[in-house]
């Protein structure tokens, strides 16, 4: 028998006052203990879906159940399972970290005593224990993120959602939020992360889903997703410049970045000797080279950019 | 208490009091400052030259009147500019995403909202002490009025805040409906003195039942029964919950 999905969605519509149509009608089940990767370009709907299962939208049709808890027949109890880290900053910027934390916990009933030993755990995993008690206004963007998933996990949910979480900070910071999530889906928190950072999600994420213009297009395995790409890019450093008519090699696609770069578009199938021989035939000597673009992001571009060509 | 909603309820009635107190400088001293020179130059300077009111020097007359004015004043001041600031920075979808009960979001905030109309309430009457004798005749009155006052307003500055778009929403009610009901709500003058027109229109103002009650609590004198000043804000107390806890069912200015 199969486990209950975490978030299992069916035909979930959204059409705002204003006449737009956010979903039309997004299916998606998400498998505990996942990390799951919702993919899209701004206005393609994530925020919608992700403001329905976290109850701030109200959906138009459609059911969200969280591990089989209908969001609409039972939402106290939906929620008590489900830890969000939205978009945007929105704690009080006039509380203390320490405070938020305890404050958010008390929301879900925790009692303040066990509310106040989890804020300290909290805090120090997200290396924010020395900032506990000073205003929030003055942490820096990084740490406000952190605070996010700090307040989330006060609630230790089964699920949890994060909405661009490292939107905006610098990458050493980035790396320091990936190793808790890790830590947190390790534990066996299921975790559907929304992120602008193609690499992120393909570092962290074993399943995503792609929507686009309020419709899931793509939905699978990160790796079976990737195989379907069928052809990789890469840029070449050549010693000396480019000759002025480039070689004609069968099946790859090749023209000049700038003089000294080459652009090289090839199937997955083809090995590069192959190729390197021929460019050495055409007297092109590569002196380095190096991939052009992510491979998820390849598949985004390819999928989200086919669509909008249709 | 451990049961998951009075531990919400307890969490946001704390939230709110941590606020008053962390901002004492704008929530309680304001109330005190005006109240002073309200008593100073009404009920000292002009109301030595006015005579008796309603049977009571004119400071002893004005003295419920204006404790009440500030705690209508301070409950719905406090919900409107409290829940209005989380919708505005966003941090009442903390409240929004998690299992509470709208009750307990409502309650939560009148609770505050209540309170510090509670402790402007006591710092006001104390202020008045120092230039009246104040005497309790009714003291379950005096207490029952303030709370039901303040949780009147209180659910009307939540209901406020909730359609309240922008920070000019919230002082325009305070500014054209409260102040003006509150002055013509008999704080400063008896109904007698009124012309019958006039005494007609001031029976259909909610504010001077409460101040009525609350004089008769301190002065054992009112121009109306406690029964009807008592059963209308009782009233008033159930139809603003009901219209409050619609909203928020309704996600109306919360959710999208």
């Amino acid at each position: 028998m199969n486990p209950i999905p975490a978030l299992e969605i069916r035909e979930l519509r959204k059409v705002y006052a204003t006449g737009v149509e956010a979903l039309k009608g997004v299916s998606l089940s998400v498998q505990p203990g996942d990390f799951f990767a919702l993919l899209g370009p701004n206005g393609a709907g994530k925020s919608t879906l992700i403001g329905i299962v976290s109850s701030l939208v109200n959906a138009s049709s459609g059911s969200v159940q969280v591990f089989g808890v209908d969001i609409a027949k039972n939402r106290e109890a939906a929620m008590r399972l489900l830890g969000l880290v939205p978009q945007e900053v929105n704690f009080n910027f006039f509380e203390k970290p320490f405070d938020i934390l305890c404050n958010y916990a008390g929301f879900y009933g925790v009692a303040r005593a066990e509310a106040k030993r989890r804020a300290e755990e909290e805090l120090r995993r997200a290396q924010l224990w020395e900032k506990a008690f000073t205003t929030a206004r003055t942490l820096s963007g990084g740490m406000k993120r952190r605070l996010m998933i700090a307040r989330a996990m006060m609630t230790q949910p089964r699920l949890l959602i994060l909405d661009e979480p490292t939107a905006g900070v610098d990458i050493e910071i980035r790396r320091g939020m990936w190793r808790i999530l890790r830590e947190v889906n390790a534990a066996g928190t299921t975790v559907i992360l929304t992120t602008h950072y193609l690499e992120e999600a393909e570092s962290l994420c074993r399943n995503l889903a792609i929507i686009d213009r309020g419709e899931i297009i793509e939905n699978g395995p990160m790796k079976t997703l990737l195989s379907k790409l069928d052809v990789e890019g890469f840029l070449l450093d050549i010693d000396g410049e480019l000759p002025a008519q480039l070689p004609h090699i069968e099946g790859i696609a090749l023209h000049a970045e700038d003089r000294h770069t080459l652009d090289l578009e090839m199937p997955r199938a083809m090995h590069l000797n192959q190729i390197f021989a021929q460019l050495d035939e055409a007297g092109i000597r590569v002196r380095s080279m190096r991939t052009k673009t992510n491979r998820l992001e390849e598949l985004f571009v390819r999928l989200t950019g086919s669509k909008e060509a249709a | 208490m451990s049961h998951p909603n009075l531990v919400a309820l307890a969490t946001i009635t704390r939230r709110e009091v941590t606020r008053i107190l962390r901002i004492w400088a704008q929530t309680l001293v304001p109330p005190a400052i005006t109240m002073t020179l309200y008593f100073l130059i009404f009920g000292n300077l002009i109301g030595s030259r006015i005579g008796d009111m309603g049977g009571y020097t004119y400071m002893d007359f004005i003295v419920p009147g204006l404790v009440m004015m500030a705690v209508i004043q301070n409950s719905y001041g406090n919900i409107s500019s409290s829940f209005f600031g989380a919708k505005f920075g966003r941090h009442i979808e903390e409240m929004l995403v998690s299992p509470m009960p709208n009750w307990v979001i409502l309650g939560g905030y009148v609770a505050g909202a209540v309170l510090r109309g509670l402790l402007v309430g006591i710092i006001v009457l104390g202020i008045a002490m120092l230039f009246t004798r104040v005497r309790l005749p009714h003291p379950f009155i005096t207490l029952a009025t303030v709370l039901l006052g303040a949780t009147i307003f209180s659910l009307a500055g939540f209901i406020n805040a909730v359609f309240a778009k922008k920070f000019d929403d919230v002082a325009i009610v305070p500014t054209f409906i409260l102040t003006p009901l509150t002055y013509l709500g008999g704080v400063f003058y008896s109904v007698d003195l009124l012309p019958q027109w006039a005494s007609t229109m001031t029976h259909a103002n909610p504010i001077f039942y409460m101040v009525n009650a609350f004089r008769y609590g301190l002065l054992n004198d009112s121009d109306v029964s406690m029964t009807l000043a008592f059963g209308l804000m009782l009233g008033f107390v159930v139809v603003f919950s009901a219209f409050g806890l619609w909203l928020l069912k309704r996600g109306v200015g919360l959710r999208s």
